[in-house]
């Protein structure tokens, strides 16, 4: 990470510490990571990882260091890198959330930082866990615009009112944070869980749609939304911000309104 | 030591994670709504029941026999016990019920939890009912009075 080459001297004089001037300050920290080969033992281990990094890296960043410079064995999902595609969610000092947004400068980095996969998810290989139950749940709510009207020539108009009431479902990245904070869903992975309640919340509340009643009746189901404890894992994990134990709450309302 | 690792993307989904049987009708609805609409009804019925066996009058010194006698002579207070005693059973039982359901990992770990759960339940819901109703602070076997003190002789 020593830099060589030497950058082209900059046009305008700024003054050290302004505007990016200034050194960016490093400090060691110790990673600890969840270690799962199923080629080499049945066992998880731990193993560590003592890296000099700068207050600007985040905890990918330290996960790449390892993987490019120590252990190429080292295995974990990341794409964008930038907390939009949702595939970096991993289980750090104990909480969910994305690699790719988490800066170890805001981590206690005199203790060891632990990295885990997320849990409740059945582990293929170090942070890296297999999606597909995750990806049925989502599947089975029907996460699509299903409109029985007639086809317009152009969009289909909404007002902002409408839109706003559905709006803060629209920004999951179905990176599992959630569903994998769920103690409920940690017992035995029945649960459909919040992501597939919150993108199914998305159009129940969405006025183009015609298929809300479809999806309430599957999310009425044992494993649907009554499962929900309210512990607001969910809400807390979410890397996005969602609102998810008030969308689930939501949901609830709604079968409750229909129904009764 | 080798394991074969299946190929991604081939759509399967490991058995413990497949829901089935879906369970079609509203039970979870309705005991969500259940739990809600007793724990209202019970704050009001328990915090009644401590306030006039506790408080009221003479307060915790008053309690004995007599006391619950004199209670349950009076038809209010068999109803106000007796659904106090209904709600507070069926809100506890559901409310242990989905703890087994939330904790316990292996199906046959929850059936037999379950079991005991509702045999319990059961016998102290009969039991309670049938003691509010026949409830006899008096009663007098082979036309003898049982001791008691409570009682005109």
């Amino acid at each position: 990470m020593t830099a060589e080459t030497a950058e082209p001297a900059s046009k305008i004089e700024l003054p050290a510490g302004v505007g990016g001037g200034g050194e960016i300050p490093t400090f060691d920290v110790h990673l600890r990571v969840r270690r799962y080969n199923p080629e080499v033992s049945e066992e998880a281990t731990w193993d560590d990882f003592h890296l000099t990094m700068y207050g600007t890296d985040r905890v990918l960043d330290a996960l790449h260091k390892v993987k490019w410079e120590t252990d190429g064995s080292l295995s974990f999902r990341r794409s964008c890198a930038h907390g939009v595609c949702g595939s970096d969610a991993m289980r750090i000092n104990g909480r969910n959330r994305l690699a790719c947004k988490t800066l170890l400068k805001d981590l206690d980095t005199s203790k060891p930082i632990t990295v885990e996969p997320i849990k409740g998810l059945p582990v293929e290989k170090d942070l890296i866990v297999d999606m597909e139950p995750f990806f049925q749940s989502y599947r089975e709510v029907m996460p699509f615009l299903i409109n029985k009207g007639h086809e317009p020539t152009k969009e289909r108009l909404q007002s902002a009112e409408d839109r706003e009431r559905f709006d803060d479902t629209t920004k999951c990245i179905l990176c599992a944070a959630c569903t994998s904070s769920c103690p409920v869903f940690w017992t035995d992975g029945q649960y459909f869980g919040p992501a597939a309640i919150v993108n199914a919340h998305r159009f129940i509340f969405d006025s183009r749609d015609d298929a809300g009643d479809m999806r309430l009746e599957i999310l009425n189901d044992k494993e649907g939304v009554w499962r929900c404890r309210t512990t607001f894992n969910c809400s807390e994990a979410c890397p996005r911000g969602i609102q998810v134990t008030q969308a689930i709450q939501e949901v609830k309302q709604a079968i409750l309104s229909r129904k009764i | 030591m080798s394991a074969t690792i299946e190929s991604p993307r081939s759509g399967r989904i490991a058995p413990q994670y497949r829901r089935t049987g879906g369970s079609r009708g509203n039970f979870e609805m309705i005991a969500w709504l259940f739990m809600r609409l007793s724990g209202v009804v019970l704050v009001v019925l328990i915090f009644g029941h401590l306030f006039v066996n506790l408080l009221v009058g003479e307060g915790i010194h008053a309690i004995d026999f007599g006391f619950v006698a004199g209670k349950w002579a009076d038809p209010f207070w068999q109803f106000w016990d007796l659904t106090m005693l209904w709600l507070a059973m069926l809100h506890g039982t559901n409310g242990v019920r989905t703890i087994i359901n939330d904790y316990a990992e292996k199906d046959s770990t929850r059936r037999w939890l379950k079991t005991v759960l509702y045999s319990a339940t059961v016998v102290i819901i009969v039991l309670g009912t049938l003691v509010i109703f026949t409830f006899n602070p008096c009663p007098v076997v082979d036309g003898v009075p049982l001791p008691g003190g409570f009682c005109p002789a």
